[in-house]
């Protein structure tokens, strides 16, 4: 360890003013606070009341990941050889999850950073480390099939566009690895959404059809909820995007994120029960389609529900920031998002656009809670006055 | 001839092309911008048509400017728009059919186009015919250029063409697993491909960015 900090301060010199790498400067920093405790402290007013910050919290929302993860990884697998017909073992599955999910990670990462580091560099800021969960969460919506430069595009797209024009990291309105998830679904709706895209290549054995449990739904309710029953769905057993199958292994990512005080529960609880509110009435009055008959709490382990529940809608950057704001979002949130499944056949699974268009409406939401709570106080001071 | 290209009319030609372009430093037009740029076809169409009716239009007017009752120049303005607009949709239905219908209502609307109201009220109402038609000339093809990169960057990455012509649909292209990208077709695509030019032009030009 002494010779790599011994290093680190051999090619110092290189990076400061004046030096040959001037332009790196940015870069070297962040890898030397990444590596090493910073040497200098704060100089000034400063206003520390936590030692909770970013890095930390980051690497929280990657800890609450990993489960959903390394289950999405297996399952990849456990699918791609129920479609070639083939049991194989628990570690067989796991490394073709691997061969898919790796690569992926890899250049959601490698272009994301490259731009944020591009982009710290032109504006002389510090590298933070908003994109490490961002990379992450990328990998996990994507179905199986999405090739390795669409992944490219879609990050370069979603970092540039949803993230670095609005300032960066905690500046965006909307959050960036559903940006990447529905900018590939609009511009290559035939490589993100379908029957043939969640299982990796490869020829299926004949009878085999590949449909998800919710367009499966769409068609046919009784033939969805016996092929993928409660249980199944929950523990994750059913195709879909990388890491959104497995309710379990998500909602015990949720529980970490609940009690490291990441995500906030209001939130969380709101969006279940706005969704699950929504479909509920649909099973009540709604029309006699098979998705809006589909039981309310099949609505809750099928498809992205639960993983935009659990890690979509708590990010506390585009989510509602004012207390009451945050229930109002989340129902909304599992009300549009149910409203889109059974209104729209066009869109089977309607998670995302649901976060989206709530994470544009969030601060009008805390415009309004902000609002009437000024104007409370004010009638209060009024009146005592 | 040291009149007609004075520096004042070099300029009232010049500026909208570049530096007070009427998309992307005074952002209007911007409907037709994003409604008609899916091919380069009807872009071309599109901005070839806005530029001989501001122009003209800018003639027209500033030859009566003088006479026009103050209270009710906007409808003298109208009605010297639309009788342009009638023309010229007109032509286009008898000869090139195809591109008139897949510019559809866009042709009529160019009545409510803001440029073209811009242009008479700021320029042709105070100046000469022939500044008033360098000023249109200007305007127009300023609004031209940004449709006909628009239309470019949507037409080639999302239909792979070029003007109806083949350029990136090849087996080969798509055998590595190119293809071609929906979202550009969508009005929202054409949004962000004008905000791009208005991010390249702002980082270029010191002028342009705000203090």
């Amino acid at each position: 360890m002494k010779s790599l900090r011994k290093y680190l301060d051999s090619v110092k010199p290189n990076f400061e003013k004046g030096g040959k790498y001037e332009k790196f400067s940015q870069t070297f920093e962040a890898f030397e606070s990444f590596l090493y405790a910073p040497g200098t402290t704060n100089q000034g007013g400063v206003h520390v009341r936590d030692g909770v910050d970013l890095k930390r919290v980051i690497s929280m929302v990657i800890l609450a990941l990993i489960p959903a993860a390394i289950f999405g990884i297996w399952n990849t697998g456990y699918q791609h050889y129920q479609m070639l017909g083939l049991e194989q073992s628990f570690w067989c599955n796991f490394w073709y999850g691997l061969t898919i999910f790796v690569p992926m990670m890899i250049v959601s990462y490698v272009v994301g950073l490259g731009i944020e580091f591009a982009t710290a560099e032109i504006r002389h800021e510090q590298v933070n480390e908003g994109f490490l969960a961002t990379g992450l969460l990328i990998p996990l919506v994507m179905p199986a099939d999405v090739p390795l430069w669409m992944v490219a595009v879609a990050t370069a797209f979603s970092v540039i566009f949803a993230k670095e024009v609005f300032g960066g990291t905690g500046m965006n309105i909307w959050n960036p690895a559903l940006v990447a998830r529905a900018f590939l679904f609009f511009a290559y709706p035939s490589k993100m959404s379908g029957d043939a895209v969640w299982y990796g290549e490869g020829e299926a054995v004949d009878g085999f059809t590949g449909a998800t449990a919710l367009s499966l739904a769409n068609s046919n309710m009784e033939l969805a909820t016996s092929k993928y029953d409660f249980w199944n769905a929950f523990i994750g057993y059913m195709p879909g995007s990388i890491g959104e199958t497995s309710a379990l292994c998500i909602l015990i990512g949720g529980v970490f994120l609940l009690l490291t005080g990441v995500a906030s529960w209001k939130t969380m609880l709101s969006v279940f029960v706005g969704g699950g509110l929504t479909a509920f009435l649909f099973n009540q009055f709604g029309p006699a389609t098979g998705i809006a008959q589909l039981p309310w709490y099949m609505h809750l382990v099928y498809g992205g529900f639960c993983f935009g529940a659990v890690f979509m809608a708590t990010d506390p950057v585009t989510s509602c920031r004012t207390e009451a704001g945050k229930y109002i979002f989340g129902l909304l949130v599992g009300f549009v998002a149910i409203l889109v499944r059974v209104l729209n056949p066009g869109y089977p699974e309607g998670m995302m656009l649901a976060i989206l268009f709530m994470n544009t409406l969030a601060p009008t939401i805390d415009y309004f809670i902000v609002d009437r709570n000024i104007s409370k106080r004010r009638k209060r001071a009024l009146k005592t006055a | 001839m040291s009149e007609l290209f004075s520096k004042q009319n070099k300029e009232a030609f010049w500026q909208p092309l570049g530096k007070n372009n009427p998309v992307t430093v005074q952002v209007l037009g911007i409907c037709s911008a994003l409604a008609v740029t899916a091919q380069l076809k009807p872009a071309l169409v599109m901005g070839i048509a806005v530029t001989i009716i501001v122009a003209f239009a800018n003639v027209i007017i500033s030859l009566i400017r003088n006479t026009i009752p103050m209270r009710i120049r906007i409808i003298v303005q109208l009605v010297v728009v639309a009788t342009l607009v009638t023309i010229v949709n007109q032509i286009l239905k008898a000869f090139v059919y195809d591109v008139s219908k897949e510019l559809s209502v866009y042709v009529g609307l160019i009545i409510t186009n803001c440029i073209l109201m811009g242009r008479l009220e700021a320029f042709a109402m105070m100046n000469k015919p022939w500044p008033s038609f360098l000023d249109g000339l200007g305007n127009g093809l300023g609004y031209a250029k940004i449709l006909i990169i628009v239309g470019f960057f949507r037409e080639l990455l999302g239909s792979g063409t070029l003007l109806g012509f083949n350029v990136l649909n090849y087996e080969c292209l798509q055998n590595i697993g190119y293809m071609n990208n929906g979202m550009m077709l969508m009005p929202a695509m054409a949004l962000i491909v004008v905000a791009c030019i208005i991010w390249w032009q702002r980082a270029h030009d010191k002028d342009l960015q705000e203090k």
